[in-house]
């Protein structure tokens, strides 16, 4: 049976309750909340005197009401130390979600921790230090000084490249400009550290060099955008599922013909029409089904190409809006560079370098090296040319009276995780170029994105470009010391099962020397720690908000803060920064991150000193920050004056559009649309075009993965849980509905292999193994299956391949395997629908 | 089962669970990670009125009957599912109850009969009639509420508790 509260009663939110601004912390499209918190021992009433809404409670309220919320929106947690009670509710007045809660965001107070109802249980309150042969609490002096010792001798007897860290580099939760600084700060202003990576993939690097080598920003548009333009472009990418309140928001209306009036208003100058909209994915995800619904399905054109064929394709739509001349001469001559670049000696096979791995050139050139004809795209990518061809006009053909059509592209996953990144990415962005849809009204060609962003860090050029595959150092035995920031490479990264095998191996052997001392004082233990690393063994110091598997085998656990219980800035997918408030504590002794970063930093300070190495010591000055605001300061304020907190708080859930304009009053003036003046983020302000042509699967080893097994293992997230879990794993409406990852598959596919609905599968390959459980799926393609990655209970990336493009981009998406029946339907799955995710009225 | 036992149940549930119990201002606590246990306070619900819903007879297998319930606000259907399901009432447990209020924003949900779904028209979302009122996808953060139901020697189908909470209302009884 379902999984249900058995609450029928909540706690009414007093007229007087203290209210702050809350942001959604998991996905990139930052929905705005609200925050009310009150006194344990105190309660609003149902009369309208005393509820913060003003209305009768004793009544029904109507349909999309703000006054109402779900069990799932209260809690009570800690505030100044006292217990309180808390409701995060979506706010009606954020222009993002205009009071949509998505089922993640609207679970934001069930998971925060409490001490009263349970909630969250696991989130670590203490430092841990490996001790006595298990983990032990130990005091943030304790566990500083054992880091910062270990970290400081191993990089003074070898360098700074023997220290490797991952570490986040967005927005929201696990981040935030504050964040981001403090690390940041500390790993490439203290130190150079140039064996680093982020939380998603092996290196530091960029997903989308492509555009900005372009020099097209990957968030150049506003979301009203989607609300204005003609036809909508969906390329790897599923927005009812990955941006949700975004998708519901803002192109669902124009999908209705609801943003007539606005479209009128903005554009009165040529004829409107509700948005038509593109899905280019292997799968039919619920957000074509959900199209079809708001639009009609003649309005939607879903092009299920080849896995990896996206470069084809958007060269053979290139080719044929030009061969039509719906291209806009004018603007390529004003603002595009117009002398074709000189072609390097390998190419087209090649880019110049490992770094540039396709040609920034003039529109000419990049017409002539990628031409590719609608039938030659048909063959490579599994559509017929008629819809190609299709998908273009919907793109770019004029008009009624020969207006432009405005166009707008969002991509993301499908395309960064995928087949040929740079030269694929920079294809779709010649289609926007070329259109005339960048900068404009109702266009924009943009990564749809993960978390919000709020990176802010001191130059990380010493990293280099392509830069380290950190993942590969680890197992091939180099680095000594492992700084790890809200990263668990254990559910997600690539060649995880490799991965993981090793990086037992390495952390335990330095459990074991510490455990060889026990009792003989800190400096036996570093030595026997450093003895260790000498061996071949990796010190690990894992800083999270849970103990997860990374550092269950990490040597010390420092415990973080996460948003609402620090003040937070980031922005979202439309650049539009917030601060999220803090109104609750963290648990126990947990701290900001930035603060976490410069306790490392002045424990560095003291033990350099103290051996001898002032000068050394001298770089990791300047962390005296006594809270978030301070790192704030220190970091972004410092370059956006005009951006305070005091500002942002008053600004509230809507924020301003980054970058910065200046001041109106107290009003931070933002940007809506980026390259609106036709200036790009190159020196000299001209757009390039991509010179790339399509090469086939070019990442090591994915050809032939291909042809060895059956299926393709196709994989990325549901609505339901956030990215791998951290929380939701203890969400027990998450968990009811997921227990274990599901694999879709073709009810055929299923019966030939004699699965039944939820028995659990092994999915296995030269790579490693991992394990779903079946849901059976009849708009699956055969011999193409979905595997939902990031879970507790069966990590996609255990089978994914150590192949990378040149840039050091991982290939997720493109993985093939077999799969086995390994067990019927597991107990904690036997209650759970296999019904279809569609939609169906 | 009494309505006494039956709370006793709801609370066993909840315990081992180790969920969370919000109540009018008071807050039952439940053993959870590492933290310590607090003094359970005494469960807190609404009282429900126990009222007629139906006859069996007035029931055609996968046909929704529109009924409300706790009170004449609060609209719901039963249906006869034609084969059991937990949580299923009368003599071969096959009948249900719910809400047919969205627990995402209140939208009206509309009964598929082809695949025993209850879907969405606002935001796509869709639960399963069979599972519990499962959220097979969508956006709300609690499963659909499902009326407690009794059948009776007469075929009277009468509701008698709802296990979640009702979209736009703070408590289930006004």
């Amino acid at each position: 049976m379902a999984y249900k509260r058995h609450i029928d009663r909540l706690p009414i939110i007093p007229a007087d309750a203290k209210v702050q601004n809350a942001v959604c912390h998991y996905c990139i499209v930052g929905c705005g909340y609200k925050a009310y918190t009150w006194p344990i021992n105190r309660q609003g009433g149902t009369d309208p005197s005393q509820n913060v809404f003003g209305v009768d409670l004793s009544e029904q309220q109507p349909q999309d009401t703000e006054a109402w919320y779900a069990p799932s929106m209260y809690n009570i947690v800690k505030q100044d130390g006292r217990d309180v009670q808390l409701v995060i509710k979506p706010d009606v007045n954020c222009v993002v979600n205009s009071g949509l809660g998505s089922v993640r965001g609207a679970r934001m107070a069930e998971n925060h921790p409490s001490t009263v109802t349970g909630t969250q249980g696991h989130r670590l309150t203490d430092p841990l230090t490996w001790r006595y042969g298990s983990y032990q609490q130990t005091s943030w002096e304790d566990a500083f000084d054992l880091v910062a010792r270990v970290t400081a001798r191993v990089v003074m007897d070898g360098s700074e490249d023997d220290l490797i860290v991952s570490m986040f580099d967005h927005g929201g939760s696990g981040g935030g400009y504050e964040n981001t600084w403090g690390t940041g700060k500390l790993y490439f202003e203290s130190m150079k550290v140039k064996n680093v990576r982020i939380h998603n993939r092996p290196a530091y690097n960029s997903e989308v060099h492509a555009t900005r080598d372009m020099g097209v920003g990957e968030l150049n548009n506003a979301y009203e955008d989607a609300e204005l333009t003609d036809t909508l472009v969906a390329w790897g990418c599923n927005p009812l599922e990955c941006q949700t309140n975004y998708f519901l928001n803002h192109w669902v209306p124009n999908l209705q013909g609801m943003t007539s009036d606005k479209k009128a208003e903005l554009l009165p100058d040529e004829p409107q029409e509700p948005a038509k909209i593109i899905f280019i994915d292997p799968r039919r995800n619920v957000s074509v089904n959900a199209a079809e619904q708001a639009a009609g399905p003649d309005n939607v054109l879903h092009l299920p190409i080849n896995s990896g064929t996206d470069l084809a394709l958007a060269n053979a739509i290139f080719t044929h809006i030009v061969e039509q001349g719906w291209h806009d001469q004018d603007f390529i001559d004003a603002h595009t560079l117009r002398e074709a670049a000189e072609h390097p000696a390998e190419f087209p096979a090649k880019g110049a370098s490992d770094a540039y791995p396709g040609l920034l050139t003039s529109f000419e050139d990049a017409v002539e090296a990628n031409r590719m004809s609608l039938e030659e795209a048909a063959e490579i990518c599994g559509v017929p040319a008629d819809d190609i061809r299709k998908a273009a006009e919907w793109m770019a053909e004029p008009k009624e009276g020969g207006a432009r059509r405005r166009m707008m592209i969002g991509y993301e996953k499908g395309i960064i995780w995928g087949n040929d990144n740079y030269r694929t990415n920079g294809a779709i962005v010649n289609i926007s170029l070329a259109t005339r849809n960048i900068g404009q009204l109702g266009g924009g060609c943009v990564r749809m994105g993960g978390h919000q962003e709020g990176y802010f860090r001191p130059s990380e050029g010493h990293v280099g470009r392509p830069a380290a595959y950190v993942d590969q150092l680890i197992i091939d035995g180099k680095g000594g010391v492992h700084h790890i920031w809200a990263c668990n490479h254990y559910r997600t990264t690539l060649n995880a099962t490799e991965f993981k095998r090793i990086y037992n191996h390495r952390t335990n052997m330095v459990k074991e020397a510490m455990d060889s001392v026990a009792g003989q004082g800190r400096d036996a233990l570093v030595d026997a720690i450093v003895g260790a690393i000498a061996e071949g063994g990796l010190f690990a110091v894992n800083v999270d908000i849970i103990q997860n598997e990374m550092g269950s085998q990490a040597h010390v656990v420092l415990p973080a803060a996460q948003q609402g219980e620090m003040n937070l800035t980031s922005m979202n997918g439309e650049r539009r920064m917030r601060l999220a408030e803090k109104y609750m504590d963290p648990p126990g002794h947990a701290m900001p991150d930035c603060l976490i970063a410069a306790g490392i930093a002045r424990h560095m300070e003291r033990v350099l000193s103290e051996t001898g190495n002032s000068d050394y010591a001298a770089n990791f000055q300047g962390y005296d920050w006594k809270n978030e605001e301070d790192a704030f300061r220190d970091g972004y304020q410092s370059a956006h004056p005009d951006v305070t907190y005091e500002r942002l708080r008053a600004m509230g859930t809507n924020g301003f559009q980054e970058p910065p304009q200046g001041l109106d009053g107290e009003t931070i003036i933002g940007t809506d649309r980026l390259y609106k003046d036709g200036k790009f983020s190159t020196d000299d302000g001209l757009a390039r075009f991509m010179a790339g042509p399509w090469r086939g699967l070019v990442t090591p080893g994915k050809q032939e993965e291909s042809e060895s097994y059956t299926f393709l293992i196709n994989n990325g997230r549901s609505n339901l849980n956030w990215q791998n879990w951290f929380l939701d794993q203890e969400n027990e409406f998450v968990t009811d509905r997921w227990p274990y990852p599901f694999i879709e598959m073709n009810p055929e596919d299923m019966a030939e292999n004699s699965i039944e609905p939820g028995d659990l599968v092994e999915i296995f390959n030269g790579n490693g193994a991992t394990q779903a459980i079946a849901y059976p799926t009849e708009t699956a393609t055969r011999g193409e299956t979905f595997m939902l990655f990031g879970s507790p209970r069966g990590t996609q990336g255990n089978i994914v391949s150590k192949g990378v493009n040149e840039l050091v981009i991982p290939v997720y998406k493109q993985t093939w395997a077999d799969i086995r029946k390994i067990a019927d339907v597991p107990e904690a799955a036997r209650h759970i629908s296999f019904k279809s995710k569609e939609f169906r009225f | 089962m009494t309505k006494c036992n039956r709370l006793i149940d709801a609370g066993r549930r909840q315990f081992l669970r180790g969920g969370m119990m919000a109540t009018a201002g008071a807050a039952v606590t439940t053993l959870a990670g590492t933290q310590e246990a607090k003094a359970q306070a005494a469960l807190a619900r609404v009282d429900y009125p126990a009222s007629r819903l139906g006859n069996i007879g007035e029931l055609t297998e996968n046909e929704p009957l529109d009924v409300s319930y706790p009170d004449d606000d609060s609209p719901g259907v039963l249906l006869k599912l034609g084969h059991a399901v937990e949580g299923g009432a009368g003599p071969d447990g096959d009948i249900v109850g719910f809400s047919v209020l969205c627990p995402h924003k209140g939208w009206y949900l509309g009964y598929n009969a082809d695949d025993r779904t209850f879907n969405c028209p606002g935001h796509y979302s869709r639960f399963d009639a069979e599972a519990g009122g499962q959220q097979v996808w969508g956006h709300a953060t609690s499963n659909l509420p499902q009326f407690n139901l009794r059948v009776d020697d007469d075929g009277e189908i009468y509701a008698e508790g709802v296990d979640e909470l009702i979209f736009g209302r703070l408590s289930n009884t006004l």
